[in-house]
């Protein structure tokens, strides 16, 4: 009797907690799922604001049909020869200061120690001299597309060219402590106070904006190649469309080993080196 | 209400014509700067980052330190800080003017700046940097404000005004964590590239304010016929001894790292900070002075606290104070950009014009606090008598 | 009825005020003010767009041709007569108004109006042309 009542009291009581318990987790359950609920749509939303530039842009510009890109080859560069960078900064007005601390320029020549120091071996002396084009990247996802505050430099959707409105620029050069690559110069003067002669043909640029290379964009609107590019007389330099498998490039790419600056940082460079 | 930051003796009129002196040849200098360019600063394509930021980064700290004195008084109720929680505040609303200024100063179109609202870019932390901080300048400005006009009425501090309180605490830390995205968000500057750089910012600018705040009260005191409590400053000294602390664990953690691991990337900025590379050693007397001066700052203040010295105290929150600001406000900045991305070096000193434009922002910031501690001291003391 | 708290020194300050304040009205009424006479010096018969559209929406116009060129790579412009043009403030507008002194200053100078479209744009007076035209026109 005694036992049964026991048991029964047990039973009653295990029920009870049973029921509690079941009550305590569904109650729990419900604020978890609540809470998740609610974390996950702040998490998409605030992680959606924040990689709304990149995202976009990356998706436009792989569904787009161009994507242009450079493929390099160092071998045939002629040492002692600047007729790219004479060429493109003489048209588009880049001033020389003479001197390294105000220095602004596009394009210019490194060499393999540089560039991949990686890439070099302390063994094989002859190829450590090669002169290496150096110039803006227009990477992929551009960390200075992602810092600049007010969108003065982006991501171009239809064709990946990395644009810098000259207009907008407040000179913060945050920008330039972004790009992991160097290619950017602000005008800490005046830039017509280095220029011999202007060519009245394109804009030059005035004090405290920054400026880099911009693949030559106002002549792509008229269908032609970068300055640099057809003034190589070693035709060192092939611009192209890397999302076209027949272009030039894509069949040098697919032909002969190449190599970018800096990959494992993740931007992406169009930018080729043959090795 | 303001008028009574102007009253007070003929050193402290003195005192304020003195900056009001600097701050004139700091215009005009800003003028020099405005027509030949920021080409007058040290600054060069490599360093693209100079002084003015430097200083910015290191006032936001100062700001975002306010919240040292919040905490204690509004969430654990230390009442010893009640009086002075306001004067706390009115040196975060001079340090963030401050950082806006420093900004303003070393942007190349500085007329643009509102391009940054008129075409908002939630990618960039520099915007969400700029909305933080103008909120912040605003929080604090009506907190102050609302807070010193109630002195003289005695009245207790409306439910809004705590609100607005307990709101500037999380806002003090989103301050300094989203300048320190700035940072560390960047691919290419491996100084930087760390993930305790917010809790580096944090740590240090809890350092630096409350320091700042014992010596700004040590100079009221002495300009003024006014006392604070003892226990107060014997309190702002133990939290300075602690973010101190962690500030210089954090930093060992960085040497760790980059020493240990021997990846040269992380090597090679402290590396030529603190011991100099390929020739170029500029930096290495002011990064150890900042490390002499940070750990003989820890073992003062922490033998002062301990013995209740207030002497020694303010002295090691001076060695503190310029031990943060050279590694918050040199090392750390310039530091970022060395080596440069093609892994050479160049070098960076202030020049003169950029020093001038300095101390005018800085004299700005000083004349703010001067005429706000004076003015909240005034009403106290007019409030305290029967 | 108003309380001046300090009486003298408020109205010495108030007066220097509203002289400063008005200094625009006395200044040009001593002055005597010119209207501006801008020269078209036109090469074309008609311009862009016609002249009281342009009178009052030069500006407007520039600023959309800016974006456009710059941000939307879109450089043609197509008037209210169908001719298109390229949007260009060398090229196109001092392609015809080749007198910036007497044309763009001689109003935005009587309206103290600072033009800063020129620390970049050239005018092509002034601006030597390249003696390396081979190079960009090489193809």
């Amino acid at each position: 009797m005694k036992n049964n009542k026991l048991i029964e009291e047990k039973k009653v009581k295990a029920e009870m907690f049973s029921e509690s318990d079941i009550l305590e987790k569904k109650v729990s359950r419900k604020e978890f799922i609540k809470l998740g609920a609610i974390g996950t749509i702040l998490a998409t939303a605030g992680s959606r604001v924040f990689s709304l530039h990149a995202d976009e842009k990356q998706q436009l510009s792989s569904q787009n049909s161009v994507r242009w890109g450079m493929a390099i080859d160092p071998k045939k560069c002629k040492e002692g020869c600047t007729d790219c960078i004479t060429s493109c900064h003489e048209a588009h007005n880049v001033p020389d200061h003479h001197d390294k601390k105000n220095e602004v320029k596009w394009i210019w020549k490194e060499n393999q120690q540089t560039l991949f120091p990686e890439k070099v071996s302390p063994y094989k002396k002859n190829e450590n001299n090669l002169p290496y084009i150096t110039l803006c990247n227009h990477c992929d996802t551009p960390s200075c597309v992602r810092v600049c505050p007010t969108q003065a430099t982006w991501k171009r959707s239809e064709d990946g060219i990395v644009m810098m409105d000259y207009h907008r620029c407040i000179g913060c050069r945050f920008c330039m402590a972004a790009c992991p690559y160097g290619s950017r110069s602000f005008n800490y003067k005046n830039p017509r106070s280095g220029l011999d002669k202007i060519n009245s043909s394109y804009p030059t640029r005035t004090i405290g904006v920054v400026e880099k290379c911009n693949f030559c964009a106002e002549r792509i609107a008229d269908n032609k190649e970068p300055l640099c590019v057809i003034n190589c007389k070693e035709k060192a330099i092939v611009f192209g469309n890397l999302n076209d498998p027949e272009s030039e490039i894509r069949q040098l790419l697919e032909k002969y080993p190449s190599e970018r600056r800096k990959v494992e940082l993740g931007t992406g460079p169009a930018v080729f080196y043959l090795s | 209400m303001i008028e009574q930051g102007f009253k007070g003796s003929k050193k402290f009129k003195l005192w304020l014509l003195f900056l009001a002196g600097i701050i004139l040849t700091a215009v005009a200098t800003y003028r020099y700067q405005l027509s030949e360019g920021l080409t007058i600063t040290g600054m060069s394509r490599d360093i693209s980052w100079g002084f003015y930021v430097a200083n910015f980064t290191f006032f936001v700290g100062v700001a975002a330190s306010a919240v040292m004195l919040v905490i204690p008084y509004y969430l654990h109720h230390y009442e010893k800080f009640g009086p002075v929680i306001v004067l706390g505040e009115w040196l975060a609303v001079a340090a963030v003017i401050m950082s806006g200024l420093f900004i303003m100063a070393d942007m190349g179109q500085p007329q643009r700046f509102l391009n940054i609202l008129l075409h908002p870019t939630p990618g960039s932390m520099l915007f969400w940097d700029m909305l933080v901080l103008t909120g912040y300048l605003l929080l604090n400005l009506i907190i102050a404000w609302k807070t010193t006009g109630i002195i003289q009425s005695k009245a207790p501090a409306p439910q809004w005004l705590r609100n607005l309180t307990y709101l500037s605490i999380p806002w003090a830390i989103a301050i300094h964590t989203v300048t320190a995205f700035l940072y560390s968000g960047l691919p290419g500057r491996h100084l930087w590239l760390t993930a305790i750089m917010a809790p580096r910012f944090l740590a240090s600018a809890f350092a630096s304010g409350p320091a700042l705040l014992i010596l700004l009260f040590k100079l009221q005191e002495a300009t003024n016929n006014y006392k604070f409590d003892p226990k107060v400053y014997n309190t702002l000294g133990k939290i300075v001894l602690y973010g101190m602390i962690v500030n210089i664990f954090f930093y060992l953690m960085e040497f760790f790292t980059a020493f240990y691991s021997n990846i040269p990337s992380h090597k090679e900025t402290l590396t030529y900070l603190f011991f100099g590379l390929e020739g170029h050693h500029k930096m290495v007397p002011w990064a150890w002075a900042s490390a002499l001066l940070g750990v003989s700052g820890i073992a003062v203040l922490g033998f002062s606290i301990a013995r209740t010295m207030q002497k020694g105290l303010v002295f090691s929150a001076l060695l503190i104070f310029f031990a943060t600001y050279i590694d918050k406000g040199l090392i750390l900045v310039i530091g970022g950009f060395i080596p440069s991305p093609m892994g050479t070096i160049t070098e960076y000193s202030i020049t003169l014009p950029e020093f001038i434009i300095t101390a005018g922002i800085w004299a700005i910031g000083l004349l703010i606090i001067s005429v706000a501690f004076q003015m909240t001291l005034n009403l106290k003391k007019e409030s305290e008598r029967p | 009825m108003i309380t001046l708290y300090n009486k003298k020194l408020t109205l010495i300050f108030l007066s220097v005020f509203l002289l400063v304040f008005t200094m625009p009205f006395w200044k040009n009424m001593i002055k005597g003010s010119e209207l501006p006479n801008p020269v078209l010096q036109t090469t074309e018969k008609e311009c862009v767009e016609s002249r009281e559209y342009m009178r009052s929406n030069h500006m407007k116009l520039l600023h959309e041709w800016r974006d456009d060129v710059v941000r939307k790579n879109n450089r043609e412009y197509t008037n209210s007569k169908g001719i298109t043009f390229k949007k260009s403030l060398t090229g196109t507008c001092l392609g015809c108004h080749q007198n910036k002194q007497q044309f763009c200053d001689s109003c935005h100078e009587a309206a103290t109006v600072r033009l800063y479209c020129f620390d970049c744009h050239n005018d092509p007076q002034i601006a030597e042309k390249s003696s390396n035209e081979g190079f960009h026109e090489k193809q």
